[in-house]
């Protein structure tokens, strides 16, 4: 579904990505893992195309996206959400998703379909589906929520979803871990995921990518990347316990 | 409740000309005309300015729009009635040229402001250089086609402009309220917010900041045009340059840029402060109207940062309904 091959990104002198390859097939549940620094979400920048890479090709479903817009991206069905989430203060949090429901689909939506199709997407992630407050009033976990149903609204076939857990406490941790994986099962987006609370993302994922310094490093099972030495010293610091 | 009202509004403003204004009545309905084509050049600007587009430049649309009618009827004796839609079109590619580069290389915030504001004075140089046939600093007088020509949309009767005026004010009106409504605003808002953001969600960013751009360009174009037919007498102190552009910018701060009125509440506020003070002070005293009018803009853009009409209506709807979460006021 998507291929990653040879993507590199440059700024000035500072290389953030060099030679990233991997390949995502419908359906896959990725998670992609690094320490700080490491390049994780400037590869979701250029696979979203909020930046273009400087060398490789990004092949979506067959067709080559690498350098397109953003909304181009997006209409082609990849949605992306923030790590630290960027609603629009002011509007409410029914048009934050109603927007991105009209304006996500190759063809508009009308107005209605939009608002109704927002209110859906509200009530999957948790949130109050009249919605006529602002974000304003969200703490930590409802804006990475209102940020998921926002890239959700837009009918993704992919969604990278960065870092939806930081700052959730456990329960919310549990939660929402709980809604990609519902996202994936029971609607059939794929996902990539971006998360540095391993023992919940290593539980959920199907295959992990692992990054540092902009290169990939490793990539496999879950199990077996929790247990690889290079990951480890790169990265975990210590072995994990898989439940 | 609301459309009552606005019948009986539109009403009085449809027969105002006509009322017993006592014996200032031509200068009177001068004024009122001024309010209404200025009004339309504010709305036109608070398109683009309420979404964070602010332009510094929008003497540079208005003297497009009202040259070139101007000297079309002047050379050739095009009517005017023929050459709007060349203005308006000839003010569209001059936004066309200055946004599409802007928009599309994230020419954003301060530094937009400062390329339109290049723009106005550009505009307002090339008149002056191109003195053989704009006349240049001296100006340029339309040329005379008697005291009623409304082919030539000449007409020594204010009653008449005032009606024109009243009717393309109404169109500017029509215009802001159908963006206002429609899913544009909520995009534009978002585009004003957070341009990345807007982006992932699939709006076509510099596409929607053109449009509006355009859009705003034209209509001031409009202005332009009725500006010269009324007042027969062309300047590019007047109609091009920083002087003219900050003055649009600061009627609609003082009135508002997020309602329906208050870009032409501002505009009728500043012509009547700055008439008033000018009848005030007269000569005495000099520099003391522009110091008071400069005065109550800053105090007004500090406690009233929605505008005079927005702020008041704000204060209203909250009396009124202290629950209410205070939505972007319109209408």
């Amino acid at each position: 579904m998507l291929s990653v091959q040879n993507v590199s990104k440059t700024f000035g002198g500072f290389r953030a990505l060099q030679g990233v390859s991997f390949e995502v097939r419908e359906g896959e549940f990725v998670g992609l893992i690094g320490p700080n620094g490491s390049g994780k979400t400037t590869l979701f920048n250029c696979i979203s195309g909020a930046l273009g890479p400087s060398g490789g090709s990004i092949r979506f479903r067959g067709e080559e996206i690498a350098g397109l817009t953003p909304d181009a991206i997006c209409h082609r069905g990849i949605a992306r959400t923030f790590q630290i989430p960027r609603p629009f203060r002011k509007l409410s949090i029914l048009e934050n998703v109603a927007l991105a429901a009209h304006f996500g689909h190759m063809t508009r939506e009308p107005d209605a379909v939009a608002r109704s199709r927002a209110k859906d997407v509200l009530r999957l992630v948790g949130l109050p589906a009249d919605g006529e407050a602002r974000p304003g009033l969200l703490g930590a976990a409802g804006l990475k929520k209102l940020e998921l149903a926002r890239a959700l609204a837009t009918g993704p076939k992919l969604l990278l979803a960065d870092e939806t857990l930081g700052g959730l406490d456990l329960e919310e941790i549990r939660q929402a871990a709980d809604t990609l994986r519902r996202i994936r099962d029971e609607m059939g987006i794929t996902i990539i995921w971006v998360e540095h609370i391993m023992a919940t993302l290593m539980r959920v994922v199907d295959r992990v990518v692992v990054l540092d310094h902009g290169e990939k490093i490793a990539e496999g099972a879950p199990r077996a990347m929790a247990e690889d030495p290079k990951v480890i010293e790169a990265y975990l610091g210590e072995k994990i316990a898989l439940g | 409740m609301k459309r009552p009202l606005a019948i009986l509004g539109l009403a009085l403003l449809a027969v105002f000309p006509w009322l017993p204004l006592g014996p200032a009545r031509l200068y009177i309905l001068h004024v009122a005309i001024l309010i209404l084509i200025w009004g339309i050049v504010g709305t036109a600007w608070s398109l683009m300015g309420r979404f964070g587009l602010v332009s510094l430049g929008h003497g540079a649309f208005l003297g497009v729009g009202a040259y070139t009618t101007t000297l079309l009827w002047n050379f050739w004796g095009i009517s005017p009635w023929l050459t709007t839609p060349l203005a308006v079109g000839a003010a569209v590619l001059l936004a066309l040229v200055l946004g599409y580069p802007c928009f599309r290389f994230r020419v954003v915030g301060h530094y937009f402001a400062l390329v339109t504001l290049a723009l106005g004075e550009v505009i307002r140089l090339l008149i002056i250089a191109e003195r053989d046939w704009t006349g240049g600093s001296l100006g340029l007088t339309l040329k005379d086609a008697g005291a009623f020509n409304p082919w030539a949309i000449q007409f020594a009767d204010k009653r008449i402009f005032y009606l024109i005026a009243l009717g393309v004010w109404l169109v500017g009106l029509w215009v802001w309220w159908r963006v206002d409504r429609s899913m544009t605003r909520s995009a534009l808002e978002a585009i004003g917010e957070d341009e990345t953001a807007a982006a992932s969600i699939g709006i076509p960013v510099t596409r929607f900041k053109l449009r509006i751009t355009l859009l705003s360009a034209g209509l001031t174009a409009v202005g332009g045009v009725l500006y010269a037919q009324y007042l027969t007498y062309l300047n590019p102190g007047v109609l091009a340059g920083i002087g003219v552009s900050l003055q649009i910018v600061f009627a609609v701060v003082l009135g508002g840029m997020y309602t329906l009125l208050g870009p032409t509440v501002g505009t009728a506020l500043t012509i009547a402060l700055s008439e008033y003070l000018r009848v005030a002070f007269g000569v005495k005293l000099l520099g003391m109207a522009d110091t008071i009018y400069g005065l109550v803009l800053i105090l007004i853009i500090i406690f009233l940062p929605a505008g005079l009409y927005g702020g008041l209506k704000e204060l209203v709807l909250r009396r009124a309904a202290p629950a209410r979460v205070v939505r972007a006021p319109s209408g």
